[in-house]
C-alpha cells in the first residue's frame, strides 16, 4: 500500500485506542471509583500461615457459636431459625437439589465434620441435624478466588461480604468454598420465592449468594435473624471475637469447641459445641 | 491473505457449511441460555462447573500444545517443522478463541464480564488466566500473522518478531500453570490440591495439542495436497508419545498417593471417576465408562506409537489412529475427569451427579463448531500460502 | 469513482438507516415525560436539577458504601432519616415505580438493571406475608 495510506491507518488506529482509552483513564482518577476499593479490598491476615495462637485481626471480628446441645433437645428450633432466615432475605425454595438455594442449613454431623468423621460417634453425633452456614473465614479462600472483589472481607467487622452487582457468576467461589457454604441463581429466583420482605431486595439469576450475617440488621442494632430465633435458649451465641470481654468469648473460654476443617487454614468464624 | 478463504474446493465449503449448522444450533441454544440462566445446564449447586469450563481447561492445553512445534524449530533450528510452526500457532488462536468463549457461555451474568478489567485483582487466580490468556493470543495472532506474511513475500521476518515469539515460548507454559493453579490451589478439593497437577496439565497438552495439528496434517495431505512431511510427523509423533508417557505417569502417580495412603479425601473423587461411589445406599458411576475408555484408548494409541518407533514402521493410518485415540483419552481425562472429579464428592462429603442438558451440548458443540471454523480458514490461509510459494 | 452506481445509493440508504431514529417521528422528540412526583414531598435527596443528572452515580456510590464499606450512615431527607438505598430510601416516597422512574427511562430508551434485585412497593405487597 502506498506511504499516505499506511499513514493514515496508523493515526487512525492511535487516535482510537486514545479514544477508548480516555474514558477509562478519567475513570481511573475520578475518586469514587475508588474509595471503594481501597475499603472493600483490604483482607488482613491474608498472608498469614498456621494458627498457632496469634490474633487474626484487630478491631471487630464477628463470629457465632452454635450450641449444638440446646439443638439437640429443642428439635423445631433449628428449623425456626433457618426460617427466619429465609423469610428476612427471601431466599426462594427449589424444590430440587440443582437449584437450591441456602445460606442455613441443616445436615447430620458426618457431613458438616467430614474431616473429623470418626467410627463411633456420641448420640448426638449419630442422629441430630447440624447447622450449617457461611463461616465468614478470617483467611477466606472464596476472596482469594474472587476475580472482581464481589467478595470481599470487611474490615470492620469481618464478616465476608457478597457484592450482588459486582459479581460475574463465574462460580470461582463456589469451587473454592471448602465449606459447600455458597449457592448459586441458576435462574430467576422470584418465582420460587412464597413472601418477600419489602426491605431487603432478591437476588436475580446469575449470581451467587450466601449468608451475610445478617449486615443489615446489624446496622440497625439487631442480632441476625437465625440468632433471634434462637433468643433466650443459647443456642446460638453472637457476637466480637476480638473483644475479650463479649459473651461469645466466655462461652469459648468455658466450652470445649470444634470448627469446620480446621486444616483448610482458612480460620472460620463459627464454632461448634457438641 | 484473508481473500484465501474466499476460494476453495467443493469439500471445503461443504465442511464449512457442516460446521456452521452446528454454530447455529449452539447459538440458538445460546439465546435460550442467555434468557433463562444457567438452570437450562445441568450443573447443581454441587457440581457448580460443568461441559463449559472442563472444555476451556481442556482448550487451555490444546493452545499450549503449539510450543512443541515453536521451541524445536525457533530455538532448536529444526528445519523439518519449518513448515508447520504456523499450524501450531493457529492452533493456539482458535482453541483461546474456544476457551474465551466457553468461559463467556459459563458466566451468569456475562454483560458484567468487564468487571474483571474494571476491578483487578491480583490475588485471584482468573485474574491472571484472563491476562496470559489474552497475551498468548495476541502473540499468536502476531507472530503467525508476521511470519506468514513475511514468508509469502520471500522475505525474511522483522528481527523485532522474534522477540515476540521467544516471549510466547514461557507463555504457552504459563497459559496451563496459571489454569491449573485455578484447581491447585484451592484448600477445601482434595482431589485438585496436588502440586502435580500443573506439571500433569502440561504434559498432558504437550501430547494434545500435536495430536490433533497431526490430525489436522492428515486431513489436509487428503484433502488440501497439503504435506508436511514424514519426518515432521514422525517427530510429532515422537514429541505425542513422550508426553502423553508422562502424563500417564504423573497420573498413576495420582492413583498410588489415594489408593496407598487410604486417605478418604485422596480416594474418593478416583473413586468415583473409575470405580462408583457408593453413598448412602446409591451407587454414583455415571463417569466410569468414560473414565476406561480412555485408559483404553490411551494404551492403545501409546502401544501404537511405539510399535511404528521399535518395528521402524510409518504408516499414516497408524499415526491418524493413535493420535485420534490419544486426543480423546486426553480429553476425557482432563475435560471429564478432572473437573467433574473435584466436585464429588462435596465439601460436606454429598454426592450429585452431573449430567449435561442437550441444551448445555448444544453450546457445548457450537462453540467446538466455531474453533474447527476458525481453524479450518486459518488454515486455509496458511496452506493458500504455501502454494503460492510452491508455485 | 469507481462502481458509482452501486456506491451512491449504496450511501444513501444507509444514511436513511443511520439516520432513522431521528425522522422517523418527523424530527420531533416526542414530549418530554413528566414524572409523577410524590404527594406532600417537597425535598429530595439534593435538588431535583442535580438528582436528574446524577442520581444513577449517587446510587451507585450508595451501594458501594452500604455494601463494601458498611457505610449505614442514614440520608436526612426533609426532616427524616432514611437507610441508604433504593428500597429503604427512595421508594419510601416513590413508591411507583412505573409513574415515577420508567415514565423517564422509556423515554430515553434506559433499562437499569435495578428491578431484576430491587423489589418495588408493587412487587413486594404482591406476596406479602400473610399475617
Amino acid at each position: 500500500m502506498d506511504k499516505t495510506r499506511r499513514k493514515f491507518l496508523k493515526i487512525a488506529g492511535a487516535a482510537a485506542l486514545a479514544g477508548i482509552g480516555a474514558p477509562a483513564i478519567v475513570k481511573l482518577t475520578s475518586h469514587t471509583a475508588f474509595a471503594s476499593e481501597g475499603a472493600g479490598h483490604a483482607a488482613p491476615a491474608s498472608g498469614e500461615s498456621g494458627a498457632h495462637g496469634e490474633p487474626a485481626s484487630t478491631g471487630v471480628r464477628l463470629g457465632m457459636v452454635v450450641d449444638m446441645r440446646v439443638f439437640a433437645v429443642q428439635p423445631m428450633l433449628l428449623d425456626q431459625a433457618i426460617a427466619a432466615c429465609n423469610k428476612v432475605h427471601n431466599i426462594p425454595h427449589f424444590p430440587d437439589r440443582k437449584n437450591e438455594i441456602k445460606w442455613i442449613w441443616k445436615a447430620p454431623y458426618a457431613n458438616v465434620f467430614p474431616e473429623q468423621e470418626v467410627l463411633h460417634k456420641s448420640e448426638m453425633a449419630k442422629t441430630k441435624p447440624f447447622a450449617v452456614l457461611c463461616n465468614h473465614c478470617d483467611n477466606p479462600s472464596c476472596v482469594k478466588a474472587c476475580p472482581t472483589k464481589a467478595t470481599f472481607v470487611q474490615p470492620e467487622n469481618g464478616i465476608v461480604g457478597m457484592d450482588f452487582h459486582r459479581c460475574i457468576g463465574c462460580r470461582f467461589c463456589m469451587a473454592a468454598c471448602p465449606y459447600g457454604a455458597r449457592s448459586f441463581n441458576w435462574q430467576d429466583p422470584r418465582p420460587f420465592i412464597t413472601n418477600y420482605n419489602p426491605e431487603f431486595p432478591t437476588r436475580m439469576r446469575g449470581v451467587v449468594e450466601k449468608c451475610n450475617f445478617c449486615g443489615e440488621r446489624l446496622a440497625l442494632g439487631l442480632e441476625p435473624a437465625c440468632v433471634e430465633a434462637c433468643k433466650g435458649t443459647g443456642a446460638m451465641v453472637f457476637g466480637d471475637l476480638n473483644d475479650p470481654a463479649s459473651e461469645i468469648r466466655g462461652v469459648l473460654d468455658k466450652e470445649f469447641t470444634i470448627q469446620r476443617n480446621p486444616a483448610a487454614g482458612t480460620k472460620p468464624s463459627v464454632y461448634y459445641i457438641v | 491473505m484473508i481473500e484465501k478463504v474466499l476460494k476453495g474446493k467443493s469439500t471445503y465449503w461443504m465442511w464449512l457449511a457442516v460446521l456452521g449448522t452446528f454454530i447455529a444450533i449452539g447459538a440458538a441454544c445460546y439465546v435460550r441460555q442467555y434468557m433463562f440462566g444457567l438452570g437450562l445446564t445441568g450443573m447443581s449447586r454441587d457440581v457448580s462447573w460443568g461441559l463449559y469450563i472442563s472444555q476451556f481447561t481442556f482448550l487451555v492445553g490444546v493452545a499450549a500444545g503449539g510450543l512443541m512445534l515453536v521451541l524445536p524449530y525457533y530455538v532448536h533450528d529444526y528445519k523439518a517443522f519449518g513448515r508447520i510452526t504456523i499450524l501450531g500457532e493457529f492452533l493456539a488462536i482458535s482453541a483461546l478463541i474456544m476457551c474465551l468463549m466457553f468461559i463467556m457461555a459459563d458466566l451468569g451474568q456475562p454483560l458484567r464480564g468487564l468487571n474483571v478489567i474494571f476491578f483487578p485483582t491480583p490475588h485471584s487466580m482468573l485474574f491472571w488466566d484472563m491476562c496470559v490468556l489474552w497475551g498468548y493470543l495476541i502473540l499468536n495472532c502476531l507472530c503467525g500473522w508476521v511470519i506468514l506474511t513475511a514468508e509469502r513475500k520471500q522475505v525474511h521476518p522483522p528481527k523485532w518478531i522474534y522477540i515476540f515469539v521467544y516471549i510466547s515460548i514461557p507463555f504457552a507454559v504459563s497459559i496451563h500453570t496459571v489454569t491449573a493453579m485455578l484447581y491447585c490451589g484451592l484448600p477445601g478439593r482434595h482431589f485438585w490440591l496436588s502440586a502435580i497437577i500443573a506439571p500433569r496439565f502440561l504434559a498432558s497438552a504437550f501430547a494434545a495439542g500435536p495430536s490433533l495439528i497431526v490430525l489436522a496434517c492428515l486431513v489436509m495431505r487428503k484433502f488440501a495436497n497439503f504435506d508436511a512431511g514424514k519426518e515432521a510427523i514422525q517427530k510429532l509423533t515422537t514429541i505425542i508419545m513422550y508426553a502423553a508417557i508422562i502424563n500417564t505417569f504423573f497420573f498413576l502417580l495420582e492413583f498410588f498417593v489415594g489408593y496407598y495412603s487410604e486417605m478418604p479425601g485422596h480416594t474418593h473423587s478416583l473413586e468415583y471417576l473409575f470405580f462408583g461411589l457408593e453413598h448412602d445406599g446409591h451407587v454414583y458411576n455415571n463417569l466410569v465408562p468414560f473414565m476406561w475408555t480412555a485408559t483404553a484408548f490411551s494404551f492403545t494409541g501409546l502401544g501404537i506409537l511405539a510399535y511404528m518407533k521399535i518395528a521402524k514402521v510409518f504408516d499414516y493410518r497408524l499415526v491418524g489412529t493413535a493420535a485420534a485415540l490419544i486426543f480423546f483419552s486426553l480429553w476425557a481425562d482432563k475435560g471429564l475427569g478432572f473437573v467433574f472429579g473435584g466436585f464429588v464428592p462435596n465439601p460436606l462429603n454429598e454426592v450429585t451427579e452431573y449430567i449435561p442438558t442437550a441444551n448445555e451440548l448444544g453450546i457445548t458443540l457450537g462453540i467446538w463448531a466455531t474453533g474447527f471454523f476458525i481453524l479450518t480458514l486459518l488454515y486455509k490461509i496458511a496452506v493458500g500460502v504455501e502454494h503460492e510459494i510452491e508455485a | 469513482m469507481y462502481n458509482k452506481g452501486t456506491i451512491i445509493p449504496g450511501l444513501v440508504i444507509f444514511i436513511v438507516f443511520v439516520t432513522f431514529p431521528l425522522w422517523y417521528n418527523g424530527l420531533n422528540a416526542g414530549t418530554v415525560p413528566k414524572p409523577d412526583l410524590p404527594v406532600g414531598q417537597k425535598e429530595c435527596v439534593a435538588p431535583a436539577a442535580e438528582m436528574r443528572d446524577t442520581h444513577m452515580k449517587l446510587l451507585n456510590e450508595w451501594r458501594d458504601a452500604v455494601l463494601r464499606d458498611n457505610d449505614r450512615v442514614n440520608i436526612k431527607v426533609g426532616g427524616k432519616e432514611y437507610r441508604k438505598g433504593l428500597q429503604m430510601a427512595c421508594m419510601q416516597c416513590h413508591t411507583d415505580k412505573e409513574k415515577f422512574c420508567d415514565s423517564c427511562h422509556t423515554y430515553a430508551a434506559v433499562s437499569p438493571t435495578c428491578w431484576d434485585c430491587h423489589l418495588t412497593p408493587a412487587v413486594a405487597a404482591s406476596k406479602k406475608e400473610t399475617l
